[in-house]
């Protein structure tokens, strides 16, 4: 730590901690980010760009980085790319990785491409790599992501647990500066309940940074002591350090990430790594204060060229000096509290270089007055060094606009301030206006979308003691527009004041600069001042272009330091104002935040609910392979003995048409329909006519929209004059209820009917086959089974295995059926015998696959597959169940639109292929004749395509133009393969009579 | 996310809640009359407005009422929310933020 300075800072240097960068051991104390380590250590190279590899350093101090981005190994799976060194806390044991070079940092091949780098200029991907289209993704692209990239994602799941909170307050306070503690002070002790937060580790903001500054006659760090401290003993504040206000959503809903043990050496393992805070604030201030321009010149990306402001972070608050030698390249007033402040520090202040032809502020002349030494109109024409700077060749501005070399400097570390850009983020993210503002040079939040104001420096406010009234005010104002009686108050300060305003855009240069250098306007996406010009040049006006073309702001900075720079460049070389030429969009997050904030603890089985069945735990000891039907499981097939799907399909299949099979039929949606106008709402609502059905008896019943489509459908059953049992498809349950909820509510409130979703109330074990009877009577009581008493699409009470049973006899196979609806809680159980008490007859349980293959033999349609939202009741084959004396329904008046009416229709019908082994694609589309040159017309597609055991060969259901009237005929399916000639038949292949249903 | 005041409920997040589309367009009480062109209007043609637009909200994850909300289009802001069979408030300008 030969950097360190003698003495001060907030660094406790008691406790030293010991780090490896790169596998090299190093030395840093508690309070010091890895930044702020490295630099105490003499280390300025962190990195290597974007694009040309070129050697990078620390720039900043802040979340503004561009360069210092580092990987923090904890282990294989605690692996996190991309993190700015000057926001990681050291910690002892920390081992840091720099990123993006190879073999080493010192010496990486990848820089040859800043030899290539004439012929790689903006947009240079976008031309050269067009064509052949297809070799994108093959040939291009991957080495491209691979030479161009930041950090590598770890291979492992992430193995920590992340929180998330939402929580309600008067007033947020974003960012615990100057302003943002005074607000905080102001909103609390008007008594609002406050949360005040803060993305570093320490609130204070630009306090911390501060040497000799005194705020109401106290040493800086003794009032923000205090103030925090009040904060802190105040039950309704809530201050959360380490805690980053990444994006304002609309109604104040504010999302904050808190970072709660990645500054630890050995986290709890009951803690999570993060909490994902969503604020609902009733008032928001933004004190989120402002960033430091770099300045444009070449060479300016040389590792040892920083903010004026870092430097001055670096000394005062981490007490590490960035250099011994400095040269600091003043744009603005603020280079030079930072020249005087490293003088202070002990290190050697080579030239101080305005950029400015005068300066007359408080800070330029302290600094005269301490005797540094300043020069006025200088420019920067480069810098030397290999991987860290040695020097700076300045250059004269004559009045006349020309550039002459002036003077080298020899130094360790070059300063440089361009003026502070407010941080507007998220005030523009609220949709807030934004407003030119001429005398401070910056964009500044105008009329605001929400419920926030903006205080201090992010809203053009400088001066210590005018940004804590500004804060003051804002936080009272705060406070009074939630309901709590506040004034605000002045604060008495006393500091150097510089004014941080400056000029952006970049330094002048020679016509001809020779030799020619990069100077980089982002440094993280490697884009120079050249791209901006050429993307002028090749016509690009709009700064939204201008940004995507040459990827200025697109990095993971967003463009932080460079986006106001490059808007006074496009500016300047286009003689527009800056605010003529317009402002980019500003986006969340602030700065990058991980997945696992944001997936807090629905990852893996808690990602999405899982609705299981009664017969879940017995399938799955059986080796039943499960679907996901919605958030259903359902059992597709049972496997025996290492069956693959087609075998146990079939087997299934079999066993319904010869003996008897079971199949867990509960997540059929259920709708209990109660009410005096219950008929009358089901007339209204379904096709059919309910009227005219008896209790104990039930119906197929369909639903159309008023378009005259058909929605949804399902046995609907009459349980007494005033109630029925309505059954939906699984997939359609929530919208058919959402639906009669909505009649209900809006258009006919005349009717008195309640509905209740049902769905999980009951458990429904379809027994099907001509054996089905045979198994219930071993079991039911108290219902007479037989033909005559129970007929099919009846519905009787009674019990089984001593529970309640609602039995209905219905059948979606053909096949003698019955469905057992018991209470929920007794599914398992009465499954279970059930499944005994059929052993005698072989009982068989069945999937959805044999029950999809059963019901398409019977031509039964399944709405959503053999529907697509475009088909009439008569397109599906199902006219016949509409109730034709019904002066309304819903879908009546659509049904008699000229297009629904029309000839040439699309209609289910059966296809048989003219090869019985052949099983058609489901989706694939039908043509009227074979080996047509593309493109020609296509008259239908193929819904359901199966193999059938019962029967012997393929089928397959189709929506075919008139497709009734072409019975018999041949034709052909299109596939790559070649067309497949199938015949036209009727849907219903097995058993067309019924007979097999009315046993 | 944003935050909707439930005619019933009071102001709950908008997770909660189901989006209904344009408010106030009535099934014509017998739709057998409706020409072939008033018929596609009900079904189909809504309005797409910049400003006041009166919509349909369900709180679907709530007490499952639906309700109508006077919301301005290019701020998110709500003006009123009311329930559903009350006539459309007065317009009025901007949005309570």
């Amino acid at each position: 730590m030969t950097l360190r300075t003698a003495k001060g800072g907030r660094i406790d240097r008691t406790r030293a901690i010991s780090f490896t960068f790169d596998g090299q051991r190093c030395q840093g104390f508690a309070g010091d980010t890895l930044a702020s380590a490295l630099l105490a250590n003499g280390v300025h190279l962190v990195n290597r760009s974007f694009k040309y590899h070129r050697p990078r350093g620390i720039v900043s101090a802040g979340a503004e980085e561009p360069n210092a981005l580092v990987t923090v190994i904890r282990d294989a799976a605690r692996h996190t790319p991309n993190l700015r060194a000057t926001q990681v806390e050291l910690y002892d044991g920390l081992v840091a990785e720099s990123q993006h070079r190879w073999p080493s940092l010192k010496f990486d091949v990848g820089a040859v491409t800043s030899l290539l780098s004439p012929f790689i200029p903006a947009g240079f991907y976008n031309k050269t790599f067009m064509w052949p289209r297809s070799a994108w993704k093959a040939l291009y692209e991957p080495p491209i992501r691979k030479a161009a990239g930041l950090g590598i994602a770890p291979k492992l799941p992430d193995p920590d647990r992340y929180a998330q909170q939402f929580v309600h307050c008067d007033v947020l306070v974003v960012g615990a500066g100057p302003a943002g503690l005074a607000a905080a002070l102001e909103a609390a002790a008007a008594g609002a309940r406050v949360i005040l937060c803060d993305e570093q580790q320490e609130l204070g903001g630009s306090l911390l940074a501060e040497r000799d500054a005194s705020v109401e006659g106290q040493p800086v760090a003794t009032w923000l002591e205090s103030a925090v401290k009040t904060l802190g003993a105040n039950p309704r504040v809530r201050l959360l350090p380490r805690t980053t206000a990444f994006g304002y959503f609309p109604h104040n809903h504010i999302g904050l990430c808190e970072r709660i043990t990645d500054h630890l050496a050995s986290p709890g393992s009951q803690q999570p790594r993060e909490r994902m805070w969503q604020v609902r604030a009733r008032e928001v201030v933004l004190t989120t204060g402002a960033i430091e321009r770099p300045l444009i010149f070449p060479g300016n990306d040389r590792p040892g060229v920083m903010l004026a402001g870092a430097g001055r972070t670096y000394a005062n608050r981490y007490g590490t000096k960035v250099g011994e030698r400095a040269v600091i390249v003043a744009g603005s007033d603020a280079a030079y509290a930072a020249a005087l402040d490293l003088a202070a520090a002990g290190v050697t202040i080579v030239a101080i270089a305005d950029v400015r032809t005068g300066n007359d502020g408080p800070a330029a002349s302290a600094a005269r007055a301490a005797g540094l030494p300043i020069s006025t109109g200088n420019t920067v024409l480069g810098t030397t060094g290999k991987l860290h700077v040695s020097g700076i060749r300045l250059g004269r501005v004559a009045s006349d606009g020309t550039v002459v070399p002036s003077v080298t400097h020899a130094c360790d570390v070059v300063l440089m301030s361009g003026g502070y850009t407010p941080s507007v983020h998220l005030h523009s993210q609220s949709r807030g206006k934004l407003a030119w503002d001429d005398a401070f040079g910056g964009f500044v939040p105008a009329a605001a979308a929400e419920r926030t104001r903006s205080a201090g420096n992010c809203r053009g406010v400088s001066g210590l003691a005018a940004t804590l009234g500004d804060g003051a005010a804002a936080g009272a104002a705060a406070a009074t527009a939630a309901g709590f009686a506040a004034t605000g108050r002045t604060y008495a300060a006393q500091t150097l004041d510089a004014d941080i305003r400056g000029t952006p855009g970049a330094l002048a240069q020679p016509a001809t600069p020779v030799p020619p250098a990069k100077a980089f306007v982002d440094f993280q996406n490697d884009v120079t001042t050249r791209d901006i010009a050429l993307a002028q040049r090749e016509g690009f006006e709009s700064i939204e272009h201008i940004k995507r073309y040459t990827t200025t702001g697109m990095a993971t900075d967003q463009g932080k330091t460079s986006g106001l720079n490059a808007l006074a460049m496009v500016a300047a070389s286009s003689d527009r104002r800056i605010p003529d030429v317009g402002l980019t969009t500003y986006r969340m997050p602030y700065t990058p935040v991980t997945f696992g904030s944001f997936a807090g603890v629905a990852r893996g089985d808690q990602f999405d609910p899982v609705r299981k069945t009664p017969s879940h735990e017995w399938a799955v000891a059986r080796g039943g392979v499960f679907e996901d039907v919605g958030l259903w499981k359902r059992t597709r097939f049972f496997p025996v003995g290492g069956e693959n799907m087609h075998a146990a399909v079939d087997r299934e299949c079999l066993a319904v048409r010869n003996s008897v099979g079971m199949f867990d039929a509960s997540t059929l949606g259920k709708i209990e329909v109660v009410g005096k106008d219950a008929a009358e709402f089901l007339n209204r609502f379904y096709v059919n006519n309910w009227s005219s059905l008896a209790p104990g008896r039930a119906r197929y019943g369909i639903l159309l929209r008023d378009d005259g489509f058909v929605y949804d459908d399902g046995v609907i059953g009459r349980l007494a004059a005033d109630r029925f049992h309505v059954t939906t498809t699984t997939g359609g349950a929530a919208r058919v209820f959402g639906m009669m909820e909505d009649y209900l509510q809006t258009e006919w409130t005349d009717l008195s009917v309640w509905i209740t979703s049902t769905t999980e109330q009951w458990a429904v074990v379809a027994v099907q086959g001509p054996k089905a009877r045979d198994v219930l009577a071993k079991l039911v009581t108290g219902i007479d089974l037989s033909p005559a008493a129970l007929p099919h699409m009846a519905i009787a009470n009674g019990e089984i295995c001593g529970v309640p049973l609602m039995l209905f006899r219905v059948s979606f196979s053909g096949e003698l059926g019955f469905e057992v609806n018991v209470p929920a809680d007794y599914g398992t159980m009465v499954w279970e015998a059930i499944h005994a008490a059929g052993q005698e007859f072989g009982i068989t349980p069945y999937g959805t696959e044999a029950m999809h293959v059963l019901r398409a033999e019977k031509g039964y349609i399944i709405v959503g597959q053999d529907t697509d939202g475009t088909m009439t009741p008569d397109d599906a084959g199902v006219a016949w169940a509409i109730g034709k004396t019904k002066p309304d329904f819903i879908g009546k008046r659509g049904l008699t639109r000229p297009a629904l009416t029309a000839p040439g229709r699309k209609q289910l019908v059966g296809l048989e292929t003219i090869d019985p082994k052949v099983v058609l694609e489901e989706g694939a589309q039908v043509v009227d004749a074979p080996n047509r040159p593309i493109p020609f017309p296509m008259i239908g597609y193929v819904t359901s395509s199966y193999r059938s055991a019962a029967l012997g060969r393929s089928i397959a259901m189709a929506a075919v133009a008139n497709g009734r009237a072409r019975m018999g005929e041949t034709i052909w399916v299109a596939m790559p393969g070649g067309d497949i000639p199938v015949k036209v038949v009727s849907p219903v292949f097995y058993d067309p009579q019924g007979a097999r249903i009315n046993v | 996310m944003l935050l909707i005041e439930c005619p019933y409920c009071g102001p709950r997040p908008e997770l909660e809640f189901a989006y209904g589309g344009q408010a106030h367009i009535a099934r014509p009480a017998d739709p057998s009359k409706a020409s072939d062109q008033e018929w596609l209007e009900f079904l189909y043609l809504r309005d797409n407005t910049r400003g006041l637009f009166a919509e349909r909200w369900r709180h679907a994850r709530g007490c499952g009422r639906f309700f109508n909300a006077i919301r301005d289009t290019t701020t998110d802001h709500f003006v009123v929310t009311y329930k559903a069979g009350e006539a459309r408030p007065a317009p009025t300008a901007g949005g309570a933020r």
